[in-house]
């Protein structure tokens, strides 16, 4: 087990600093110069130059590579140039919102997925199944901001039972951040808890022809307690990396949803800061989401040698 | 009253008639050996005594255990009477256990679903029976994982989750076949004290002869869904009736005629060849030993002979045949073909061919014959012609219009006649047997070792024949290797090996493996 745990531990360093490399020369090092391109053809050249003052630009690629990296580690991810705050005050703002957004959707995604994928693989064939098939197609299909659309009209407009958008904040009580962000969660939820449910069903379809199955099955297990003691944790391998990739997307991916909703998270600060070219605040937070999706796929890791015996000893 | 009576069984799946009115009785402590080859209806039989069927099946007559009706018995009844009355064990010991649970659990499982027990009473009643399958608990804890053991001790676990709670009846579905010949003979010793110990009655299904001949009280022989006769074992093996036993026993025996004459030339030459494969890291500091596969191989094959090379799995077989093919790099020695380094002379390898074990996944299913025949000249930078392909399908047998047909449209035996085919096509002198009658039933391997046999009369072939199973290489080949460990232990003239042998290991081998006597006066 421990050779897999720092296997995968490394793994994850040696991610991270590639991928800060790589945004590091994207945004610094490709020709074009990032104070003349933050502040528009029209700029004054004393204005360009005292950004580039102010950004270090006139120092070395290594040293700028170095301060930002040790600069980001001690949490200082610099001052955003259009909101003229720390990014890190920007970023905590934020996640304060994407974070148990994503959480409270990928929740759902899993309480809609794992029962209806299950239901299907059990009576695989029958008329539930091919309901499950139909519908699961639809919420992949739909786009979810018309879906989002739709549940405003019909849940926040006529029933309001949930606010149609904005976000109160955490001083408002838990009871306003659900009424908040329970609408945008389900819009966000609906495809990926489509995909899951397919890849749950069918990743048990195939664990349930395994011979173990029959084996269990002849000592006297009911198809019931052949898929709760057997098939499911078998079929848990595929699943959980869905899942992983599911969660850094509601992470990041969630811009439309956010728009649809106007709410103050990563995904709308990203787009915001790319459009008003505030590349510090680009930068930090690209970095942010590169270290959210590693440490995700590390604990997804963590999960399979978990679930699977053989992944323990592998390394 | 027999234990197991099974009258008029009839089976069919949507429609497809499968079995047709099968009967057999098992008493209780009788050995039943039912044997058939692939498709006639011998596992069907007892996944229907389970009501395991596939979907769509149907079922008719009558399967009196005891004295339930098991046709007629509803879900619940059924799922009592598995486990506890019945224990059945299957024939792929490596994925007949469910990966993520350890031993203990799978055999203590059996125990819980069926009786009021703690689980630690549970799991201290599966020591005990994982003792009495021979895997004590001292040397195999109940908190083993599956991955952590061999094929055979993995088969004792599935034994032991069938007789936890000491069942009446005992199905075991080719127990032996995917194991090795040391491993098989214990096994069936395993399941003979078994039933010797508790009086259990054993239906032992199997497609080889010698598996059941030695140790079955009572055989009955299936073929497309009918049992065509049946009978106490000694009897029947001196008074066979039906033309289909007679040929079964036939089969089994077959000595294929080999009139080819053996040359002085050397053809492949193998020199001290060795060959290691990288380990796991376990520690962290210390850097893994590599594993020897092939330690200091050395040996000739002369122009027209045929070479058996025998052992058990992982013994190296499989990575000699490789590294002959230089498919993998070795570590050490020399290997030639005609006096060139296969390593060093990429063309040296035109002059062999390979034809693989699995006759199912060794072909793209979505090329025509022609195409999947003619690959090997690909490498030249050529397609064969029209006539080449249509020559070397008739030369195994098949048709010219053949080559227009995908794969799937042929049986198994058949497609080993491709593979023979695709080897020929391109006139090589050696022909690597890789297990390349293993997977086939003994008329269908009858078959193919005397198409064996003529094209090496006819076009003077070099056989490499590697196999695990003694009785094809004492019917074919001219010489033997014994290989294990990745050495070769012994070698030398086929009968002297077999009459004589002087290795432990290639006694325990021969005296493993099981045997028919040839009966006299059989004519078909």
């Amino acid at each position: 087990m421990l050779p897999y745990l720092i296997k995968r531990l490394g793994s994850l360093i040696v991610s991270l600093f590639v991928a800060s490399l790589v945004i590091f020369a994207c945004i610094e090092i490709v020709p074009g110069d990032p104070a003349s391109f933050m502040l528009g053809v029209n700029a004054q050249p004393d204005t360009v130059n005292a950004l580039r003052e102010e950004l270090g630009l006139n120092t070395s690629h290594t040293q700028r590579y170095v301060s930002w990296i040790s600069g980001l580690l001690k949490g200082d991810l610099g001052t955003s140039y259009t909101y003229r705050s720390p990014v890190s005050d920007i970023v905590a703002d934020r996640l304060q919102v994407s974070v148990p957004l994503a959480l409270y959707a990928l929740t759902l995604t899993i309480l809609i997925a794992f029962p209806v994928g299950v239901l299907a693989a059990a009576w695989r064939g029958s008329a539930v199944d091919l309901f499950v098939m139909g519908a699961t197609q639809l919420g992949i299909a739909v786009p979810n901001f018309w879906f989002a659309i739709l549940m405003v009209i019909v849940f926040a407009i006529n029933l309001g039972w949930f606010s149609a958008g904005g976000f109160p904040g955490w001083d408002a009580g838990i009871l306003a951040v659900i009424k908040a962000l329970t609408l945008p969660a389900v819009a966000l939820a609906l495809p990926q808890a489509s995909i899951l449910a397919r890849v749950m069903r069918s990743s048990l379809l195939d664990t349930l022809s395994e011979d173990y199955i029959r084996s269990a099955r002849a000592k006297g297990l009911s198809r019931r307690q052949v898929m709760w003691r057997h098939a499911l944790r078998n079929a848990m391998i595929p699943v959980l990396t869905i899942i992983g990739l599911q969660f850094s997307f509601l992470l990041a991916g969630a811009i439309i949803i956010e728009n649809v909703f106007f709410l103050p998270g990563l995904g709308r600060l990203v787009f915001q800061a790319i459009t008003q070219r505030d590349l510090i605040v680009v930068e930090s937070v690209v970095m942010l989401l590169v270290f959210a999706v590693v440490l995700v796929n590390f604990l997804v890791d963590l999960a399979y040698a978990w679930v699977d015996p053989r992944l323990r000893e592998r390394s | 009253m027999s234990l197991l009576s099974i009258q008029d069984l009839s089976l069919s799946i949507h429609g497809q008639s499968i079995l047709d009115c099968v009967s057999m009785d098992i008493g209780p402590g009788e050995i039943c050996g039912v044997i058939g080859e692939s498709g006639s209806g011998k596992s069907l039989t007892a996944l229907s005594v389970m009501q395991l069927l596939p979907e769509g099946a149907k079922c008719s007559g009558s399967i009196a255990l005891s004295d339930i009706e098991i046709l007629q018995a509803d879900e619940k009844t059924l799922c009592n009477i598995r486990g506890r009355a019945v224990g059945m064990v299957f024939q792929e010991p490596m994925t007949a256990l469910n990966p993520v649970q350890t031993i203990g659990q799978q055999v203590a499982e059996t125990i819980r679903i069926h009786q009021r027990v703690s689980r630690s009473d549970a799991m201290v009643q599966a020591a005990n029976t994982l003792r009495k399958c021979e895997l004590p608990q001292e040397r195999f804890p109940l908190s083993r994982y599956p991955h952590e053991l061999s094929g055979g001790q993995r088969q004792r676990v599935v034994i032991a989750m069938a007789i936890a709670l000491q069942p009446k009846l005992l199905i075991a579905d080719e127990p032996t076949t995917a194991l090795d010949v040391t491993t098989q003979a214990e096994i069936l010793r395993l399941l003979q004290r078994l039933v010797a110990e508790d009086g259990m009655g054993l239906m032992l299904i199997t497609h080889d002869l010698a598996v059941v001949t030695d140790i079955a009280d009572h055989i009955v022989i299936m073929n497309n869904g009918k049992v065509v006769e049946c009978g106490q074992a000694k009897a029947l093996h001196s008074n066979m009736n039906h033309p289909y036993t007679k040929s079964l026993f036939k089969a089994s025996t077959h000595q294929p005629e080999r009139l080819g004459q053996v040359e002085d030339t050397v053809l492949l030459s193998v020199q001290n060849v060795v060959r290691d494969y990288p380990m796991a890291r376990k520690s962290l500091i210390k850097k893994p030993a590599p594993f020897r596969a092939l330690n200091d191989v050395s040996f000739n094959i002369y122009k027209g002979e045929c070479l058996g090379l025998v052992g058990e799995s992982g013994c190296g077989k499989s990575t000699l045949s490789r590294a002959i093919m230089g498919l993998d790099d070795t570590q050490g020695g020399v290997i030639t073909l005609n006096g060139r380094d296969v390593f060093a002379d990429e063309t040296a390898r035109e002059k062999m061919q390979v034809v693989f074990q699995d006759p199912y996944g060794s072909f793209n299913p979505r090329h025509k014959v022609g195409r999947l025949v003619s690959e090997p000249f690909f490498r030249l930078g050529r397609s064969a012609t029209n006539d080449e392909i249509v020559e070397s399908l008739v030369s195994v047998g098949l048709e010219a219009e053949d080559r227009n047909k995908y794969i799937h449209e042929f049986s198994g035996g058949q497609r080993q006649r491709i593979a023979i085919a695709r080897a020929l096509i391109i006139k090589p002198e050696l022909i690597i047997l890789d297990e390349a009658v293993s997977a086939l039933d003994v008329s269908i391997r009858a078959q193919i070792l005397d198409l064996l046999a003529k094209l090496s009369t006819e076009r003077g072939l070099t056989y490499l024949f590697i196999t695990h199973d003694l009785t094809v290489v004492k019917a074919i080949s001219d010489r033997v290797l014994v290989m294990r460990d990745g050495r070769i232990i012994e070698h030398g003239d086929t009968k002297t090996v077999f009459h004589s042998p002087h290795h432990d290991y290639t006694k325990k081998l021969i005296a493993s493996a099981p045997q028919i006597q040839p009966v006299e006066g059989i004519n078909i």
